[in-house]
């Protein structure tokens, strides 16, 4: 084992617990859309994909690689934009009418 | 990698992070998700001009198939169906890191070092198990494969067993690399592992198993950087890994079950469980007499479970909970966080109703208060407002956190029939003097009682 992977364990441990402090905060009113959204967060894994499908390698790989990009791209873009889609609707109370509006 | 391209990828990283932080607010939480999308964009890009990629036709390919794919769900999927939905996107993910990891096992040229064969073994079997896992959790969920536990006989030890191939399988390929066989045979056990992981998972149990399924998304992620020493990856893998933990913990904690036990447990039925065998009296009113105590109540705190959901009834509990409070009583909403099928769905679905957010109140905030309201008006749930979870040990439900519905001055329950719920528990609360049960489908009941409020 050499330096740097003990470098890349060091992120990851680190990560979890910036993690758990980030989403231990979010309220349960908005778990379903965290879920979504955190879900097309892990689809960063498209920039591996990339490189997989683009780097001119023997066939199969590119293929598998291409195959990645098409799944990576459907969990990015399509979990990026039903977390918009439900977020838009979370709308707060309108206190308007007579008594006037009145912004919290 | 240069090191723009490094720079580029912790400002992504960074932008996840911020953007993870900006949901926990409504007000802030679109975006939240804009500034991760903002992040996605960039890492995307920077991947593309890096020097790496020499043939753009695959790739292009690819990310019009993808993309065309995951909007046209995106935009057409029914709130109900987003536990579905989310499964899924879940299992893409998973699916994507775990062709990733055996792309580039194929693309080596010299013996990789030991932390990446193993970083690669896990990433492709976590990446495999969260696919075909995710994809029984969409079929029980989409009604394509029966809701119910299945089990084969030797269930447990079948995993066992596997388990034990996995790690012998894993111990061999590390050893002798070049042999691809291994690898594929990890695909192979995990494949059915996937599927044996999820099958004995009944339908009110799924939002656990879906919580569990998004961190295992994250850890494929997580692995795969490892695989390609690419910090990004490792980065968010933990974040998604971290997130769905905790929601797979509030989740079993909610039910009050550990996690083995729904895991392995088999618990549930396709819903419903059989009629009650006693006959003790229930105090039924009638649509006129429900909406004269309607409009008499000063405070009303609504319970919604996902019967609501299923009859579509949120849009009419939203008008006739707007006229309730025109007319001067306090309406508020108590959710229960297994008031859904995946955590925080209950309040998805009425946000889409219009309900705004300020009227949803968390089982913590509001329970103290309900033997200061008039009514609490249950609709379509069962198990969470069930006073057996407090009293009964022999009960499944024991030790399970309920709403105080009990408590209130008066309940009314609007109900189809005196069945149980998931559980399979009859419930005390329905021959309680005080509660009054309106019988017939939530949607039917609301309108007519929405007309007579009106009329």
């Amino acid at each position: 084992m050499d330096g740097s992977i003990m470098v890349s364990i060091y992120i990851f441990v680190l990560a979890i617990f910036v993690g758990f402090e980030v989403i231990t905060k979010v309220p349960p009113l908005l778990h379903t859309p965290l879920m979504s959204g955190s879900n097309a967060i892990s689809g960063i894994t498209i920039v591996g994909a990339l490189i997989a499908a683009g780097a001119g390698h023997s066939g199969l790989s590119t293929t598998l690689g291409m195959l990645a990009v098409i799944c990576a791209t459907i969990n990015v873009v399509g979990g990026f934009m039903v977390t918009d889609r439900m977020l838009e609707m979370f709308k707060p109370a309108k206190k308007d009418e007579k008594s006037g509006t009145k912004q919290s | 990698m240069s090191a723009l391209t490094n720079v580029v990828y912790l400002l992504a990283a960074a932008l996840f992070i911020f953007g993870l932080k900006l949901l926990s607010h409504p007000r802030t939480a679109r975006r939240g998700n804009l500034l991760a999308m903002i992040g996605m964009l960039l890492a995307i890009t920077m991947t593309l001009l890096d020097k790496q990629i020499l043939d753009f036709t695959f790739i292009i390919a690819g990310l019009v198939i993808g993309a065309a794919i995951g909007a046209y769900a995106a935009k057409t999927v029914q709130m109900t169906a987003m536990p579905q939905m989310v499964a899924l996107f879940n299992g893409f993910g998973g699916a994507a890191s775990a062709l990733v990891a055996y792309a580039e096992y194929l693309q080596l040229t010299s013996d990789p070092s030991l932390d990446v064969t193993i970083t690669m073994v896990l990433s492709v079997l976590i990446g495999t198990v969260t696919w075909w896992g995710s994809l029984v959790a969409f079929m029980k969920l989409q009604g394509i494969m029966r809701g119910a536990p299945i089990v084969f006989p030797l269930h447990q030890f079948w995993n066992i067993l596997m388990l034990i191939a996995v790690v012998v399988l894993g111990v061999l390929f590390t050893m002798n690399v070049s042999q691809q066989s291994y690898l594929l045979a990890i695909v192979g056990v995990a494949t059915i592992l996937g599927f044996m992981l999820v099958i004995p998972i009944g339908g009110a149990d799924m939002p656990v198993v879906i919580s569990l399924l998004n961190s295992y998304s994250g850890l494929a992620a997580a692995m795969t950087g490892f695989v390609l020493s690419n910090n990004v990856l490792i980065i968010s893998g933990a974040l998604v890994g971290a997130s769905g933990l905790i929601l797979t913990n509030i989740m079993c904690k909610a039910m009050n079950r550990s996690l083995a036990n729904v895991l392995f447990g088999a618990v549930g039925t396709d819903g419903g469980g059989g009629p009650v065998g006693d006959k003790k009296s229930v105090t039924e009113y009638s649509i006129e007499d429900a909406a004269m105590v309607l409009e008499s109540a000063q405070s009303v705190i609504i319970v919604p479970g996902y019967g609501l959901a299923v009859a579509q009834a949120q849009h009419v509990l939203q008008e006739l909970a707007s006229l309730l409070q025109q007319n001067g009583a306090t309406v508020r909403y108590a959710i229960h966080p297994v008031a859904g099928r995946m955590p925080g769905h209950m309040n998805v679905l009425l946000a889409e109703a219009n309900v705004p957010y300020d009227m949803l109140y968390e089982m913590d905030q509001i329970n103290e208060d309900f033997k200061n309201t008039d009514l609490a008006l249950v609709i379509g749930a069962n198990d969470v407002i069930n006073p057996a979870a407090r009293t009964q040990k022999d009960s499944p439900l024991f030790g399970m956190p309920i709403l105080n519905v009990d408590q209130a001055k008066s309940i009314m329950i609007i109900k189809r029939s005196l069945s149980p719920g998931f559980a399979g528990v009859d419930n005390e609360l329905f021959y309680d003097p005080k509660t009054m049960m309106v019988f017939g489908d939530a949607k039917k009941v609301l309108t007519e009682l929405l007309q007579e409020l009106k009329g």
